[in-house]
């Protein structure tokens, strides 16, 4: 605590940073004050939207009460293309949720300092994504009253089981590697937000910041345990997009019968989970005015590592379809018949040129490589990388088995509410997030700010946790 | 900074430091037990669950049958396509799968055992009834999450409505296109809920979960032959017991061993390992006069639909 430079028992009493008395106070200060307005201020279009998305949701719930009603039968799936908009959105969403890890876990790992001021907001999206993707497994289910006996009776040989282990300790990792780097910050607003907030806010804050009081050897367990953390969920969030891609991989399916497929759907779920990022990014920047912190540098960056992932992801396509079409079955033919030429070209065809030719030339030239660029670009990915699920799942169905008419796929009514309800859901919780918890994380943009000492020097042992400990 | 000297007496900044109090060996103890509490239950809570949630005996099916010396059967399907014409010469809908609904309740539009007419490569074409083939390796069961979809010691695959989830991985997985959803309340008529229900004799229907064909194991253990073996008016299936080496098309008992080999029998594709229970005999009907360019068979009816007040189908 000595080597503070400034009053210690004042830091330690408070258990959160101090402003006036550093020789960048104004900026730290100002700082403090972004963090705190979302939760201090809450606008009238801040409400529009949430009743806006509520009412999305509402729509969505009484079509879903429609399919629990009647069945499945109230969609447009049936034997012969038995998934459809439901397993193409939950995989979209488990896809998204890889914005929190590469962000945060990679990017922290190689201690890359810009990283700072987007962490928060990518392992929001990641939790958040993860919630969203599971309900989609459930709502798909005949019989949802009976997901208990994937417990009761679960079998290790199935992939859905695999799937249910890696997204649920997915969750769990990416809740407690949310929650670690934001105690500092919660700790803040405990303290500044003490008797000038609701009682229920000063009651979750003092309980989340787990008493923090920002000494020596709390600033120590917290960059460990982050360290950990950190290292863990990179293998984690590579495992749950794999065995996503085996619930396809692992069946007899054309289409579907891939050794690329985990590798090919991790590359997609990084890079679409860059693409929601950048989206997410511009609105909070714009709604919460976080142009300070958030610059054009963040999201050129973000635009470089999305164009890097556009190349993977050609590459991903020959390989995947120059291997199996050189020897083109009987069953490929059909498949790159339906894919290429008729009822999916539209669909492949905008996944090409619109999600990676067209994105990655919007980043990569200079023209166009600034915000509204890169946003463009992330909107393309992500409506790109949906397409792209949904080929890969109703395509793959449609190959016909046996000696049949090939059959056709038309999403219901019921469908279409339940997906919008699902990606209004997705947008409410970030919202809620936001009005709850620091939209960007204090204390490591601080550690950026000049002749401001956040970190006690024992904390140092991580030197990552100072976004780099580049000095 | 009046607000910072207010806070040192603030009272969660004494909890703070009162938190930081000594952990003495007793606590740790404490935590440590605790921990081991907590972490012992784990791998027999899915068993406590199934205890507490149990719903009677699940999977129910009859004792597998044995030969007189105690051999479990191993049943087996032989599809002799030199005889199926697709029920052209009676001009009715393929009698297989109508017996196969009669007897089973089928709801439309399930077609357990459907007759296919797949072209042959020197031109024509064949028609090919296929029920389930149930596999020896099946791709289905792999997959199941919850094990509603099992192999029997007879060598049957059958599927146990009442656990089903429904989540439609064991109809991605099965490479012969052999399952079938319930997407809505399927229509059955009334006798069918008298009935009671076994994976082996899948009535009444349940919503949200798969069938398919069960291979009629329970009607094979009472000397009975399956419904579609009945149905077909050419004799062109036989049903019977590798293990014991017979079979029966109701017209004549064969042995399979030998009947299977001289007629060089094969699988539904083969290659796929999936090692099928149901042999076929290459033809295109022409034991029964059918010509190779006479195409089509006349579409499969429902009686249910009209039977049953209110019902909807939906198309396959």
């Amino acid at each position: 605590m000595e080597t503070l430079g400034h009053d210690a028992s004042g830091f330690r009493a408070r258990g959160s940073f101090d402003a006036g008395e550093q020789p960048g106070g104004d900026r730290l200060e100002r700082l403090i004050q972004t963090a705190l307005a979302p939760v201090t201020g809450t606008s009238r279009g801040y409400y529009l939207w949430v009743a806006f998305l509520l009412m999305v949701i509402a729509w969505g719930i009484y079509a879903y009460s429609r399919q629990l009603q009647d069945g499945l039968i109230v969609t447009g799936m049936r034997d012969r293309i038995s998934w459809g908009l439901y397993i193409t959105t939950f995989v979209f969403f488990i896809g998204i949720s890889h914005a929190g890890t590469l962000i945060s876990a990679i990017l922290r790992v190689s201690q890359a300092r810009w990283r700072t001021p987007v962490t928060r907001m990518a392992e929001f999206i990641t939790a958040v994504a993860l919630i969203c993707g599971a309900l989609f497994v459930i709502i798909d289910m005949g019989r949802p009253d009976r997901v208990l006996n994937i417990i009761l009776y679960g079998r290790w040989q199935s992939p859905i089981v695999w799937d249910v282990l890696a997204i649920t300790t997915y969750l769990t990792a990416s809740i407690a590697y949310l929650f670690l780097p934001m105690i500092p910050d919660l700790a803040l607003f405990r303290d500044r937000l003490a008797g000038r907030a609701a009682a229920w806010r000063t009651w979750l804050y003092g309980l989340l910041a787990v008493r923090w009081q920002g000494t020596g050897a709390q600033w120590r367990s917290m960059g460990a345990a982050i360290t950990t953390a950190m290292i863990l969920i990179i293998p984690i969030a590579v495992s749950v997009h794999t065995v996503v891609s085996w619930i396809f991989a692992m069946t007899l399916r054309e289409p579907w019968n891939s050794t690329i497929f985990g590798a090919f759907f991790v590359a997609g779920a990084i890079f679409s989970g860059i693409a929601t990022l950048i989206i997410v990014m511009a609105i909070l920047r714009k709604v919460y005015h976080l142009e300070e912190y958030i610059t054009e540098k963040h999201f050129v960056y973000l635009g470089y590592l999305m164009a890097a992932f556009t190349l993977i992801m050609m590459y991903g396509n020959v390989s995947e379809y120059l291997t199996t079409g050189y020897k083109m079955t009987e069953e490929t033919e059909f498949h790159f018949r339906q894919l290429f030429l008729e009822q999916f070209a539209g669909f492949y065809w905008f996944y090409i040129v619109g999600g990676l030719v067209v994105p990655g030339l919007l980043v990569l030239l200079p023209w166009t490589r600034n915000i509204w660029g890169v946003v463009v670009a992330a909107i393309l990915v992500d409506a790109a990388m949906w397409v792209e699920r949904y080929f890969i799942v109703v395509a793959g169905f449609r190959v016909p088995l046996m000696p049949y008419e090939p059959s056709t796929y038309a999403p219901s009514w019921v469908e279409l509410s339940v997906v919008a309800a699902g990606f209004a859901l997705f947008a409410l919780l970030i919202t809620l997030f936001v009005k709850v918890f620091p939209i960007i994380a204090v204390w490591e943009v601080a550690e950026d700010l000049e002749g401001v000492e956040i970190t006690p020097a024992a904390g140092r042992l991580a030197p990552e946790l100072a976004g780099g400990g580049g000095s | 900074m009046k607000r910072q000297s207010d806070y040192l007496h603030d009272s969660t900044a004494w909890r703070g430091l009162a938190g930081e109090h000594k952990v003495g060996r007793r606590h740790v103890l404490r935590l440590l037990g605790l921990g081991v509490l907590s972490v012992v239950p784990l791998p027999v809570l899915p068993s406590l669950l199934r205890a507490a949630l149990s719903q009677g005996k699940v999977q129910a099916r009859g004792p597998a049958a044995r030969t007189p010396d105690g051999r479990i059967r191993q049943w087996a399907m032989v599809i002799d396509l030199r005889f199926c014409d697709g029920c052209q010469s009676v001009g009715k809908p393929p009698q297989c799968t109508a017996a196969c609904i009669e007897g089973h309740f089928a709801p439309e539009p399930m077609e357990w055992v459907e007759v296919f007419e797949g072209e042959l490569p020197g031109g024509g074409t064949q028609f090919l009834p296929t029920p389930c083939q149930q596999c020896q390796n099946p791709p289905c069961v792999n997959v199941c999450p919850v094990a509603a979809t099992f192999s029997t010691p007879e060598g049957t695959v059958l599927i146990d409505q009442n656990r089903c989830i429904g989540c439609r991985i064991c109809m991605a997985a099965c490479p012969y296109d052999r399952r079938f959803f319930n997407w809505g309340t399927a229509p059955t008529p009334p006798e069918s809920h008298l009935i009671g229900y076994s994976p082996e004799h899948q009535v009444p229907t349940q919503r949200g979960t798969v069938m398919k064909c069960d291979f009629c194991p329970d009607m094979a253990r009472t000397g009975t032959l399956p419904y579609c073996v009945q149905g077909c008016p050419n004799h062109a299936i036989y049903y019977g017991d590798l293990e014991e080496d017979i079979a029966s098309n109701g017209d004549q008992v064969i042995v399979p061993s030998r009947f299977l080999s001289v007629n060089q029998a094969y699988h539904l594709k083969e290659d796929l390992g999936t090692k099928p229970r149901v042999y076929y005999i290459a033809g295109h009907g022409e034991a029964v006069g059918r010509d190779v360019f006479k195409r089509d068979r006349l579409p499969t009816e429902w009686p249910w639909a009209e039977r049953v007040k209110g019902a909807k189908t939906w198309k396959r």
